[in-house]
């Protein structure tokens, strides 16, 4: 038996060296583990062995078997090593090949700005109002302390709908509304569209303000310098400084113009701010007494602060924009280079 | 305004001030310089010369050889000239090798050493012509030929120092709330107290030396429009030009001088801001001044020749006759100062700003007179100006001050602006201690009149302060001139905390663009006014709804005429723009306000958020278009139905009405061929305009779970051979409708063969059948499920299974 089993071992080695696939090794299987198989025979022939002799060949036997598995499991590991590997370097793909997907749109740029004052505001506890753009002339003008024969309420200015309606000239009217509307105390930003009969080079007929109210108790100068100067802050950079200079509106008093240090220079000076090292970027002050007492609160009990910017001019800025006109173009190829 | 910097320096001490701080001085008063001009910007290069020697050039009739000590320039430079009024000994401007100075025809042109004749000539002598001044300027300048300046001048001196134009003019920008600085004099006031410096003020001392007459009279018959008419008669007048110190200040601030009696009523305007006027008293009929509205059609033709027909809203000057002057604006042709005039009454008078502005933009017609108006004058000023311009009759010596001096006012006695408030209020607007010393000190550098008890603060406005109302002004006035440097920034620390933040609406409308900008939308903001070409461009015919439009009264143009009514126009254009540009594939939306104008224009228009998008390109088809109410409807949790529908400017056979809950909001669809030619668009596009409103409304936020079985759900195919007519909703409708369990059915295939029939199609559906409870699908039962679906089908649609 013995001589037996290892002619077999040779053959086997052999064979299996010689198996190169899966379909060799079933082949393989077949012919000597399978139930047909050389191996198996030779169980089957333990019978013409003396009973005292059967348990050492069968010993022999079942060892040789264990042994030709065991080579077997290790060979076909090896040869499905070889066919993944095989599959994963027939699998090469070209991975600089363009991505598959539907290309983002964009918001428009002065949605982009408004949106990230109103953020910054509704952090600080505002809420957003966003009011009408036809107004009649008493929210629009006279309620804001803006007398009959203000020049702003010249034709030249206004758009007319009718005698005593316009197109909104300035946020506002919003500051009237509210303070109709709600209970002090509040803070409240109101962006918006306004409208001015002027279309030049650096104007354009329609544009967006954000107005900023807040109704509460002892409100100073201080108060409204320290939020700007926040908001300037998270609007260009953490170093950007503010400053106030002597202005007017008539719904505010004390008015001032509010200038943040260049935000291309960092005040140094330079083109974009005409060499002073500050830039323009909103009005503002102490709400007038008059018009919290026209919309029925006590001006010695309440006091407010109010501001108002041009969101296409912080948005020209922000992305160095020189013409307000291409804002209104709608040309995908200026569109797209904005985002947040 | 102009403002001449020897003018204001003058006015004020500023005895070493330089100019850069005066500047910021003035800024820092919310006076801002726009521009700092130099008075003679073109000028350079041009020095005293001495002629050495004067010699006349052979073979020229009129060229003379000049030898020129220049100083430090040149101590022997040769200049040929053609002027004949110079000799040897004189001084004169040398323009030099690199100067600019004023050619023939008014440009600015550099002078080069070149030769005359082969004569070399290193330089020009100058005229007063080339150097921009006349004899209004400098004594001589208006001669023909050169320029001879004083003997003292000395050689190498820049000629601007001699001819005082080294002087700049500041152009200073004055914001509506500052009536009392428009003037020369107003401004120095301001910076004399902001710098603490001492303030000249002009002299307004008089003598009436002559007996008047008692027939001049002013009346008054409209004292709402003027509250205060100052009239002085002025006799023995003898016309002559103004002193050259007068003229030199009209010209720097851009008057022309004309004569003495002109130049004072100019001179005073600039000085105080106080427009004034001079008639003739020989043209008054009656010489009587009535200030009264004009009457309807009544007419007059203003100095400049121009005539106007007026109306009762309009206020002018009249004699007993005849209109004489537009008042405030413009004194009438008819009684205008002759080289003749021997006797003039002056007028110095206070007319409403409203109704000068109003008047001056009816009539297109305006001055420098108009302008001060409209921002405001005061009646403090109104009475100084009058006795100034006297003061300058008497200084300039040409007439005769009588004692007729006639003062009409509409408030007897107008009373100065008293506040009673504290330091306290004061300090509490701007959040910081001033220290009580230096509000004081600040109030009374600007001529308040201040006591103090206490905290207790008593204030009293000068005359020329009309706007003062309250302490808030105050306090403005006090940190002007304390500076606004000490304003220290502060985060609202006595504000209360509010709960700010969006509403579900506005976060609703971020998300809502969000989903556009990820189905690769680009936003659009366009104007808000389009015009009645749009509405033909579109082909809404009389009638529709979008034809009653809100209208602008007075419009840039006719394509800004009108409020948006749709913005599918705007939309349009842009998505042609962008063809243009070489984009064949693009997607726009807008969220903006449709205009709906009320029964009345004096009633405001109804404001509708709308919702507007337009698709082009080769991938895009009516159902990429479809895809967006789709997306939103997933987005924000409800469902949309469509049914046929048309617009007049989309295709017949690809329209659709979004529908919810059976309620439509809007339409999508695809642009007629007619549209997309008007429009030049081309291939497929597609639009859809949604009522932003009533999409809202349908936003479900409430999310309720369900519990999903544990079995799996199962699919079957449908080929179903249907009529042509019948549509993929019905058949889908119906196969929902006839069986609970079916969650899902979904057309993947639509095909037509001869095989079928004529008129006939076959549309594959996957349906998808989910379990009920926790009972899994056996084959049968779907099979039981399918076999109802298709016996509704065949009953409801004609349909059979292929």
């Amino acid at each position: 038996m013995k001589e037996t089993i290892d002619a077999l071992r040779r053959e086997i080695a052999a064979a299996l060296s010689d198996a190169k696939n899966g379909e060799d090794l079933k082949n393989f299987f077949a012919k000597y583990l399978g139930k047909a198989g050389s191996i198996t025979a030779l169980m089957k022939e333990l019978g013409k062995y003396p009973k005292e002799e059967r348990p050492a060949v069968g010993k022999l036997v079942n060892e040789f078997r264990d042994a030709v598995m065991t080579d077997f499991k290790a060979k076909e590991e090896e040869v499905a090593r070889a066919e993944l590997a095989a599959k994963y370097a027939s699998e090469q793909t070209d991975i600089t090949m363009p991505a598959k997907r539907r290309t983002r749109g964009g918001l428009h740029p002065t949605t982009l700005v408004r949106e990230e004052l109103c953020n910054a505001f509704t952090g600080m506890g505002f809420t957003v109002y966003e009011g009408r753009e036809i107004e009649d002339d008493y929210h629009n003008f006279t309620a804001l302390n803006t007398p009959k024969d203000h020049p702003a309420r010249d034709k030249q200015d206004t758009f007319y709908i009718g005698e005593d309606i316009v197109l909104r000239t300035h946020t506002s009217p919003g500051q009237i509304h509210c303070l109709e509307t709600m209970k002090p105390p509040f803070k409240v930003v109101m962006p918006g569209r306004v409208f001015r009969c002027d279309d030049d080079a650096t104007h354009t007929p329609m544009f967006h303000q954000m107005e900023g109210l807040v109704i509460d108790k002892n409100l100073s100068l201080c108060d409204l310098q320290g939020l700007l100067d926040t908001l300037a802050k998270s609007m260009f950079t953490p170093d950007t400084r503010t400053r106030f200079r002597p202005s007017y509106f008539p719904f505010t008093e004390p008015s001032v113009e509010v200038d943040v240090s260049c935000c291309e220079c960092g005040g140094t000076g330079c083109r974009l701010c005409k060499g002073t090292g500050w830039i323009e970027i909103l009005g503002g002050g102490v709400v007038n007494r008059r018009v919290i007492a026209n919309c029925g609160l006590d001006p010695d009990e309440w006091s407010g602060l109010a501001f108002g910017a041009g969101l296409e001019r912080i948005a020209m800025l922000k992305y160095g924009v020189n013409n307000i006109h291409i804002l209104y173009d709608g040309d995908q190829d200026i569109l797209r280079q904005f985002r947040k | 305004m102009l403002l001449p910097i020897s003018w204001l320096r003058d006015l004020v001490d500023l005895k070493n001030i330089d100019n850069d701080t005066v500047e910021k001085s003035l800024f820092s008063c919310g006076l801002e310089v726009e521009e700092r001009k130099p008075a003679a910007p073109d000028i350079s290069g041009v020095v005293v010369g001495k002629l050495l020697s004067v010699e006349k050039m052979e073979n020229s009739e009129h060229l003379q050889i000049c030898h020129v000590d220049c100083g430090g320039f040149g101590k022997d430079i040769q200049i040929v000239t053609g002027a004949q009024n110079i000799k040897a000994k004189d001084r004169v401007p040398v323009a030099l090798h690199g100067a600019t100075v004023y050619g023939r025809d008014g440009k600015v042109v550099t002078i080069k050493n070149g030769k005359l004749l082969g004569v070399p000539s290193n330089g020009m002598l100058c005229s007063g012509e080339e150097l921009g001044i006349d004899d209004n300027w400098f004594e001589g300048a208006s001669v023909y030929g050169i320029l001879i300046l004083p003997e003292d001048s000395e050689p190498g001196t820049d000629v601007k120092k001699v001819l005082d134009l080294d002087d700049e003019v500041w152009d200073i920008s004055i914001t509506a709330n500052l009536p009392h600085c428009q003037s020369v004099f107003g401004i120095a006031r301001e910076l004399a107290a902001r710098l603490d410096r001492p303030l000249s003020v002009p002299d307004i001392s008089y003598t009436a030396k002559a007996k008047g007459d008692e027939a001049v009279d002013v009346t008054v018959e409209a004292p709402d429009l003027c509250p205060r008419y100052i009239g002085h008669y002025v006799k023995d007048i003898r016309i002559a030009p103004s002193p050259r110190w007068m003229r030199r200040r009209l010209l720097l601030t851009g008057h022309k001088p004309i004569n003495n009696l002109v130049d004072i009523t100019n001179y005073v305007l600039t000085e105080l801001g106080q427009p004034m006027h001079a008639f003739d008293l020989a043209t008054l009929a009656g010489k009587k001044i009535v200030v009264r509205r004009a009457t309807e059609g009544e007419k007059i033709t203003t100095l400049d020749e121009k005539e106007f027909s007026l109306t009762p809203d309009h206020l002018v000057i009249c004699d007993s006759e005849k209109p004489v002057a537009l008042a405030g604006i413009m004194g009438g042709l008819n009684s205008e100062i002759q080289p003749t005039t021997t006797e003039v009454l002056f007028e110095c008078a206070k007319f409403m700003r409203d109704n000068v502005r109003h008047t001056s933009r009816a009539l297109g017609q305006s001055s420098d007179s108009s302008h001060r108006y409209e921002k405001g004058v005061d009646e403090y000023t109104t009475e100084r100006a009058m006795a100034r311009a006297l003061h300058l009759i008497e200084e300039l010596a040409c007439g005769v001050i009588t004692d007729t001096h006639i003062d009409r006012r509409a408030n007897e006695h107008p009373v100065p602006t008293t506040i009673t408030t504290s330091f306290e209020k004061i300090n509490r607007v701007l959040g910081i201690e001033v220290p009580r010393t230096t509000v004081v000190n600040v109030l009374t550098r600007m001529q308040y009149t201040v006591s103090v008890n206490g905290d207790a603060l008593t204030v009293v406005a000068p005359g020329y302060r009309e706007d003062i109302e309250d302490y808030p002004d105050l306090a403005e006035d006090i940190i002007k001139m304390y500076g606004y440097e000490h304003i220290t920034p502060r985060l609202m620390t006595p504000a209360s905390i509010t709960a700010g933040g969006y509403s579900r609406e506005q976060r609703d409308t971020m998300r809502l663009k969000e989903v556009f900008v990820r189905e690769g939308f680009f936003e659009l903001i366009n104007y808000s006014f389009f015009s009645e070409n749009d509405l033909d461009a579109l082909r809404l015919p009389d009638g529709d709804p979008r034809r009653n439009v809100v209208r602008i009264q007075n419009p840039l143009s006719e394509n800004y005429a009108i409020m948006r009514s749709t913005l599918v126009p705007s939309i349009l254009r842009i998505l042609s723009h962008n063809q243009k540009r070489g984009h064949a594939d693009s997607r726009f939306f807008e969220l903006a306000t449709r205009f709906i104008p009320a029964e009345s224009a004096d009633v405001l228009p109804v404001e509708k958020q709308t919702l507007c998008f337009g698709l082009a390109g080769e991938d895009e088809s009516f159902f990429t278009a479809k895809g967006i109410p789709e997306a939103l409807a997933e987005e924000f949790g409800f469902h949309f139905t469509y049914e046929r529908g048309e617009q007049p400017f989309l295709h017949p056979g690809e329209t659709a009405k979004l529908l919810v809950n059976e309620k439509e909001i809007g339409y999508i669809g695809r642009l007629s061929y007619e549209c997309a030619e008007d429009f030049e668009l081309s291939g497929g596009v597609y639009v859809g305009e949604i009522d932003y409103a009533a999409l809202t409304a349908e936003f479900s936020h409430l999310v309720r779970y369900s519990p999903v079985s544990k079995f799996p759900p199962v699919c079957r195919d449908l080929a179903l051979v249907t009529d042509e007519g019948v549509t993929c909703g019905a058949v889908t409708d119906a196969i929902r409708s006839a069986c609970k369990q079916v969650s899902r059915v979904e057309l993947f295939d639509v095909y037509r063969s001869e095989q079928i029939g004529e008129g006939k199609k076959s549309m594959a559906f996957g349906v998808t059948f989910t379990p009920a409870g926790d009972e899994a699908l056996t084959p049968e039962a779907v099979d039981k499920m399918v076999d109802k679906i298709l016996k509704s089908l065949a009953f409801r649609l004609h349909i059979s299974i292929r």
